[in-house]
């Protein structure tokens, strides 16, 4: 019996070890390609590794302004969700009313649409508005986009503090907000640390949102961006495409590794979510 | 970190200040839900009114040019009569469901809940090392995925040079097999939400269910499908609803990797709806297609939503 439990012990860890690394192999080719000056979309180490990719990406045009535009954009777009659904979620939590049930299952039901299909009367509301090519109504519409499944995970997160703090708060005469400020954010700061890092991910990866409400090339962020390596003349620059796309992607790598060092990565989401 | 998760309905929101001052006037009460209100605004104004304007736009001839953009007209049906009577469009449909199930239920489901099977079983640095890659392809930024994966999938790619390693003969797939190589580069990319979900869904398990399974001599395999499956159908549920609605709506991975070609042989459902509505500047019958994804969208929601419901009852 031992024996047994021991070998499919070790059969186990290699075939997760073989999917780890299928996982892992798409990766090489950036890896190569971005230290690659002669790089196409062939796997191989380069003879010659250089970093004059990388030299050739930095600058204003290519990189620094996506990248800033990016963190305006997204940066915004996910404080104005956290703000809106840590407000959200704190009378949902804390008091029974007969709006709760209805809202909180609107609020699932949205969750659940595809927001892709919205984006066609998106941009016709917005052309109506005024607000195409603006960063402001981008922020405001990306922020909504992901406030279901913000205010939802918020709440979740907000039931797992006890009320009984509160109660001794409110007894003093501390109001709503001061209670919520003072007392139930300081305890719930993994919880909302967690939403807001995924949040802000989400939308550095999202394309087709600034894709379609964006226009000009100076307030492209560097989701949109990237495709002007493939220009009109044929084969793009694959050293410098690679490059970029690592570049484009540290913050992201930055922030959930700061995650997962601080409050158990990604897996605290999954706590959250299955419900 | 902690994960736990409260009570999920509402009905069950803490009794304290709301029981004991259940005779305070209206006012109050409409007063103290009023921070609901930016959330609300906001999805009022570019949630719903999108949509209405989508229940609207559908029925017209709306355009970007030529007579649609001069009068927009109302026109019935006929946006529905034509996608439904058009080959492109049943194309479309057809494909994004080979897309859904392969990439999704079949794909992202089935591996994210093997890995996380497995992992409860296996070494510390296996674990670590699987996850951080798992997860990493889930980090990365949509276009970045699609880029990694057109070469990998690429005739001169790691794909092919591994099976040529191995004897097999390998072939440019984005061409050969469109359909089947975004799915792969989906599942690729998605598998970590099902991983991270069932992680946290199979933590809860006790072990001494399990061990007290395995003393009755139940073994591996019926042990996971009547003992450990039974106990996470909640996540199960949830994972497979939240999944197929992500699924139905992918674009960006898609169209930076094959923009639905060759020829249509990968559009899926948003793909043909971008290319009607803005390649071609029919707004009307692009959001007709919308509103096709939107009732796709809300049916599985509200499945869901019952599932949800009737477990928590």
């Amino acid at each position: 019996m031992i024996a047994r439990d021991r070998i499919s012990k070790v059969v186990g860890n290699l075939v997760l070890l073989a999917i780890g690394v299928l996982f892992v192999l798409p990766l090489l080719w950036v890896l190569f390609a971005s230290i690659n000056r002669t790089a196409g979309l062939r796997v191989e180490f380069p003879t010659h590794p250089t970093l004059g990719n990388f030299k050739a990406v930095l600058n204003t045009d290519t990189t620094y302004r996506p990248v800033l535009n990016g963190i305006v954009l997204c940066g915004g777009a996910a404080l104005l969700t956290m703000i809106c659904a840590v407000l959200a979620a704190y009378p949902l939590s804390r008091f029974k009313s007969k709006f709760n049930r209805p809202f909180l299952l609107t609020v699932l039901f949205c969750t659940g649409l595809p927001i892709t299909a919205v984006m066609v009367p998106v941009y016709g509301l917005f052309v109506q508005l005024n607000l195409v090519d603006t960063l402001g109504g981008t922020i405001m519409f990306m922020a909504t986009a992901s406030l279901p499944f913000a205010i939802w995970l918020t709440k979740t997160f907000m039931d797992g503090v006890p009320i009984s703090l509160e109660e001794a708060a409110w007894v003093d005469g501390a109001g709503n907000m001061q209670a919520l400020a003072r007392i139930v954010l300081p305890l719930m700061w993994p919880g909302i640390a967690v939403v807001l890092i995924f949040t802000f991910i989400g939308m550095w990866g999202n394309f087709f949102v600034p894709f379609m409400l964006l226009l000009s090339p100076e307030r492209l962020p560097a989701s949109v961006s990237i495709f002007t390596f493939f220009g009109q003349y044929g084969e793009p620059n694959y050293g410098q495409l690679a490059a970029y796309s690592l570049i484009y992607t540290m913050p992201v790598l930055l922030l959930y590794l700061l995650l997962s060092k601080k409050l158990g990565g990604a897996f605290a989401l999954g706590g959250a979510i299955k419900g | 970190m902690t994960t736990t998760v409260a009570p999920t309905s509402a009905a069950s929101a803490p009794p304290g200040k709301s029981a004991g001052k259940s005779g305070r006037p209206k006012a109050a009460k409409l007063f103290r839900m009023l921070p609901l209100s930016p959330a609300i605004g906001l999805m009022l104004v570019f949630l719903a009114g999108p949509i209405i304007y989508c229940l609207y736009a559908a029925f017209t001839n709306m355009a970007l040019t030529g007579t649609g953009a001069a009068n927009v007209k109302f026109v019935g049906l006929d946006n529905f009569r034509k996608a439904f009577g058009s080959g492109a469009f049943t194309n479309a449909i057809w494909l994004t469901l080979v897309f859904t199930l392969i990439s999704a239920i079949i794909g992202q489901n089935t591996l994210g809940l093997g890995l996380s099977l497995l992992m409860r079983r296996s070494t510390k640095v296996v674990r670590n090392f699987v996850g951080t890659a798992v997860i990493g392809a889930w980090v990365l930024p949509e276009v970045v995925a699609a880029y990694l994966l057109s070469a990998f999938f690429n005739d001169e790619g790691t794909l092919n040079v591994m099976l040529h390693a191995v004897g097999l003969p390998g072939q440019d797939w984005l061409y050969a097999a469109p359909i089947i190589a975004v799915s792969l580069a989906n599942i690729w990319r998605g598998t970590a939400f099902s991983m991270l979900v069932y992680s946290a869904a199979l933590s809860e398990v006790p072990k001494e269910i399990e061990e007290s399974a395995e003393m009755d001599g139940a073994s591996g395999y019926r042990r996971l499908l009547f003992v450990t499956l039974p106990m996470i159908s909640r996540a199960v549920m949830t994972n497979l609803m939240l999944i197929t609605l992500q699924t139905l709506s992918v674009f960006g991975l898609i169209y930076a990797m094959t923009r639905g070609g060759p020829g249509t042989k990968s559009q899926t459902l948003p793909l043909y709806m971008y290319e009607q509505a803005f390649s071609f500047s029919q707004i009307g019958y692009g959001t007709a297609i919308a509103l096709v994804m939107l009732a796709i969208g809300a049916v599985f929601s509200l499945i869901y939503l019952r599932g949800l419901n009737s477990e928590a009852a």
